[in-house]
């Protein structure tokens, strides 16, 4: 009898696989879009307006004619000739994709020049003259709202003031009764700052138009290229089928390559017009400065409490800062994402939320940038306002916590805006984290330390984040229902490939998808090759963001997989001459109920169906399958900070950081772990440094690197991981999202162990990021230090 | 514009350009010779993306003119790895996991040979140090340092023998 399969062996579920794509990458044999090379290439390079909000007076291009190997110099007016000058976004409002009559923020797409080279494309831009007449900015939503504010949004009809969105959710009455009942109300005003993803490789396009077949392929930097497709055939008006969107290897992500960009087009358009291929990469500053802001959002709040501890009711209002253009990536239907998430893992029986997106004349906003939608925001405010609300009420926060935590035996839980969470173990994560930490002689070294005169912090996140975007019935992008896909093929010889809806920007899916087909399987993982990001070849797929990899694209790929082995199993009876019930499967073998030694392996299975099927039976392996999943996964985290502050300077080190996530079964433990570092260094980022921020004429601040603050090596402290798995109920193999769960609860930990350290002071906020002059400031004058980053005003 | 031809050693190869003086070393070695693995991040001396080695020491090749490499050694990542065997601070970045979309990696190995280069024993704060002009948005720096440190061990082992 054959030994039976050693799945961590072979690749499959649980096993610390090495990265199948590293090795192109560490041999700088990635291709990247900007690796794109194409015969007759040119290049282009997008003019930005200089102003914030200005009235266009004209623009003269003939200089830039005039510069040998100049082949284009394309304005929004000769875009307009093409119905190009607008262009939709991602949440039904309209983009300038160049500007033509005003130019709405800094930044801002006014044209763009083609050329032989870069140098000459630049040198071309250079010598566009374009004549501004300025016009009042509007860098806030206060400004935005003030009566009399000037309307930004002129071109769009109806539009009388600055207000992009309002709604409302929950249930206001029995909240408002809640509030009148409580022992103590705790409130807390935040503000989330605008923050840019940034990944290192920027964005970036290859458009080629092939004149005579009337096809245009176009590689791209995008986490969703058949949505990009599908929006390129209805904005160019080119059918559907004669467009092909490649997304090569692509160097980050984080929701940054989510939306459709001005300089996409442009390139689209150039090359359309040219009949040549047209490469666009944008600059670190055109990228920090124009696309894929995210956050900027003004919260206020209030808990409901009673004296216990136990939490009735939750108020939440809040106000988004949009920028010029409503161009969010977000399931259509709620136009803050999903800020009503907040306060899922408490059981809170009333909540009531309002919220309102203003236009000003920043750069278009609210990517989702490492979250789902608006879930950052979400998650932090939460975790704030429990720091607060356990110091309100004179309690641990742990306890605190503790005693408002949804229980294991309430799954599934229905929150009060209306979510179901499926399943977790709340507590059990709050408790392997306090325990790793060593929380109660965290606090007794705290004491001390403070007698000597020095700041000890700790500070605890706990959340849980709707992942896996998906169920066509609640969400959508642009009208088209979310859900995943998967494609498996399998050659005579067993060995196979498969192509997902998704597209890895780091994620690792060439080596987790294999796993996932090794599980379901037993083919080796090494005899499977994923694929993805090609439209031509692709099953439709909605891409990668908002952790939905895993929980919809994974999903699909053991649907597949399992369709695959139903067929499987019926070659198996055919070859084992016996019938389809008496079959048996064990992990990549067929054999017979009752005489296990019997058998057949998928592998022979898979030549059966090129070369000895039975009659009537459809030759090949090969199937799809499209996953909408039920629900959305809801992994849990408790994330801890411990942390010294220097009360003379305002400088603050982490001392430690520990992360328990709970994120189901976890396909390559390796891969997860990795991803939650990466989202607990961008965690350390937001709270100490990362934001962007403007001055009252609306400059971008940080248009490079020198001001736009990433942590390096040198900063970041280290994390220790835990975990608990509590698997996904309807997933397939019970996996849910975990790629940004550290990126959106662990600001909240680090703030809160600062806070934590200045207690004394009485002070209750501080916004990020808790740079060293804030912390300096709240200490020295025991007041908040709270709204926007300073606008400079010099 | 007038172009001026320079020589300069690529990943051991002797090779004579002509290029614009203003051209950047990045894109020479990009577009001139074809080496894509040295990726632009920021273009302006921040990301270490486009770290090379210059006569052995790590430099940023977005603001390095092509023409001052004239009469110099240029080592970017395709020299890193002999023929198919890898370079130990390669196969580092492998065990440890310290990549995820790969787009720093090259300039990060870079940085990483040449601290191992000077210095063979790194301590951990070292490592950190010497990779402080790298930024990767991804893996966080956690693997990214143990991975150097793996290679440094490596490379002892190897010497050893
Ligand atoms: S591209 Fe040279 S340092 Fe960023
Ligand atoms: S691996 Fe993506 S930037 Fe470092």
């Amino acid at each position: 009898m054959a030994q039976p399969l050693d799945e961590i062996k072979i690749g499959g579920l649980g096993a610390r696989r090495r990265r199948v794509e590293d090795d192109r990458f560490i041999r700088g044999k990635g291709t990247y879009v900007d690796d794109i090379k194409l015969p007759g290439m040119l290049y282009m390079e997008i003019l930005r307006s200089p102003l914030a909000h200005a009235r266009i007076k004209s623009i003269d291009t003939s200089k830039a004619w005039a510069i040998p190997g100049v082949r284009l110099v394309l304005t929004g007016e000769m875009a307009a000739q093409r119905n190009l000058a607008w262009m939709p976004t991602l949440s039904y409002d309209t983009q300038a994709v160049l500007a033509t009559d005003k130019v709405r923020f800094q930044g801002q797409e006014v044209a763009c020049v083609v050329a032989d080279d870069p140098y000459i494309a630049k040198d071309g831009c250079e010598a566009i003259e374009v004549e501004y007449e300025p016009l009042p900015v509007i860098v806030n939503p206060e400004q935005a709202l003030a009566p009399g504010a000037p309307v930004i949004r002129d071109d769009k009809e109806g539009q009388r003031d600055n207000i992009c969105y309002q709604w409302e959710i929950g249930d206001k009455e029995s909240t408002d009764r809640a509030f009148a009942q409580a022992d103590v109300v705790s409130k807390l005003k935040l503000h989330y700052p605008r923050s840019h993803p940034s990944p290192i490789e920027c964005c970036g396009s290859v458009a080629d138009y092939n004149p005579a077949t009337g096809k245009l392929t176009v590689y791209m930097t995008t986490q969703a290229p058949h949505i990009i497709r599908t929006a390129v055939s209805l904005v160019a008006e080119l059918p559907e089928h004669m467009i092909r969107i490649i997304a090569p290897d692509i160097g980050g992500g984080f929701g940054n390559k989510v939306p459709v960009y001005p300089g996409y087009v442009c390139s689209i358009l150039c090359s359309i017009l040219l009949g040549k291929p047209v490469k666009w990469i944008e600059d670190k500053s055109g990228n920090l400065i124009s696309t894929g802001f995210a956050r900027d959002m003004y919260l206020e709040g209030e808990l409901a409490l009673r004296r216990d501890g136990k939490i009735l009711a939750v108020r939440l209002d809040a106000t988004t800062d949009n920028g010029a253009f409503f161009a969010d990536a977000q399931p259509s239907k709620f136009k803050v994402g999903l800020l009503h998430s907040a306060f899922a893992c408490y059981d809170i029986p009333y909540g009531h939320l309002t919220a309102r997106g203003t236009y000003t004349n920043k750069a278009p906003g609210g990517v989702a940038y490492r979250c789902s939608f608006r879930v950052t925001e979400a998650m932090f405010f939460q975790e704030r306002m429990i720091h607060a609300a356990a110091s309100d009420l004179g309690m641990d926060p742990a306890e605190f916590r503790r005693i408002n935590l949804v229980k294991d035996h309430q799954f599934p839980y229905r929150t009060a805006f209306g979510f179901l969470t499926d399943s977790g173990q709340y507590e059990k994560c709050l408790d392997v984290a306090l325990e790793a930490i060593g929380y109660q002689d965290f606090l007794r070294q705290k004491e001390r330390a403070k007698a000597n005169g020095r700041l000890l912090g700790i500070g605890i996140s706990t959340m849980t984040e709707p992942l896996g975007a998906g169920n066509s019935r609640e969400y959508d992008i642009l009208g088209i229902k979310m859900f995943d896909s998967a494609e498996l093929r399998v050659h005579p010889t067993g060995k196979a490939i498969l192509r997902t809806g998704a597209r890895s920007q780091g994620q690792g899916h060439e080596t987790t998808w294999a796993q996932i087909v090794s599980h379901e399987l037993g083919i080796p993982a090494d005899d499977v090759i994923v694929e993805e990001g090609d439209t031509d070849t692709a099953p439709f797929g909605m891409g990668t963001y908002a952790s939905r990899s895993t929980p919809t694209a994974g999903a699909a790929v053991a649907m597949v997989a399992r369709k695959i082995r139903a067929k499987a199993r019926k070659l198996a009876a055919h070859l084992l001459e016996v019938s389809e019930e008496d079959v048996e499967w064990e992990l990549g073998r067929f054999y017979v109920r009752g005489a296990p030694s019997r058998g057949v392996t998928i592998q022979e299975c898979a030549m059966a169906a090129y070369s000895n099927m039975p009659d009537g039976m459809e030759p090949g392996l090969e199937g799809t399958a499209y996953y909408d999943p039920p629900n959305l996964t809801w992994p849990f985290a408790c994330y801890v900070v411990t942390v010294e502050v220097d009360p003379e300077t305002g400088v603050w080190d982490v001392l430690r950081t520990v992360a328990v996530d709970d994120c189901g079964v976890r396909i390559n433990p390796m891969i997860v772990e990795g991803q939650i570092m990466g989202g607990l260094t961008e965690a350390y980022a937001m709270a100490s440094m990362q934001f962007q921020t403007y001055d009252a004429e609306g400059n971008c601040i940080g248009s490079n690197y020198m001001d736009y603050l990433l942590p390096t090596a040198w900063e970041t402290p280290g994390f220790e991981l835990h975990e608990v798995v509590t698997p996904c109920p309807h997933h397939p193999i019970g996996a849910k999202g975990v790629g940004e769960c550290a990126c959106v609860g662990g600001p909240a930990a680090f703030v809160n162990a600062v806070m934590n350290a200045i207690e004394d002071t009485g002070v209750r906020n501080i916004d990020m990021p808790l740079l060293p002059d804030r912390v300096w400031e709240a200490i020295t004058f025991r007041r908040d230090v709270s709204g926007a980053p300073p606008v400079r005003r010099d | 514009m007038e172009k001026r031809q320079i020589k300069v050693t690529v990943n051991g190869e002797p090779r004579l350009v002509d290029v614009e003086p203003r051209l950047l070393l990045v894109h020479l070695l990009r577009e001139g010779l074809g080496l894509t693995g040295t990726h632009i991040g920021c273009d302006t001396t921040s990301c270490g993306a486009c770290t090379v080695l210059f006569d052995g020491q790590p430099v940023k090749s977005c603001t390095m003119l092509a023409v001052q490499t004239d009469g110099h050694e240029v080592t970017t990542v395709e020299g890193l790895a002999k023929a198919s065997e890898l370079d130990p601070v390669q196969e580092g970045f492998k065990e440890e996991h310290a990549l995820q979309c790969g787009f720093c990696t090259s300039g990060m190995m870079m940085s990483a040979k040449a601290l191992l280069m000077e210095n063979p024993n790194p301590t951990e704060e070292d490592v950190r140090w010497a990779l402080s002009g790298n930024l990767c948005r991804c893996t966080g720096y956690q693997n990214i340092v143990k991975a150097v440190l793996w290679a440094a061990k490596k490379m002892q082992s190897e010497a050893a023998v």
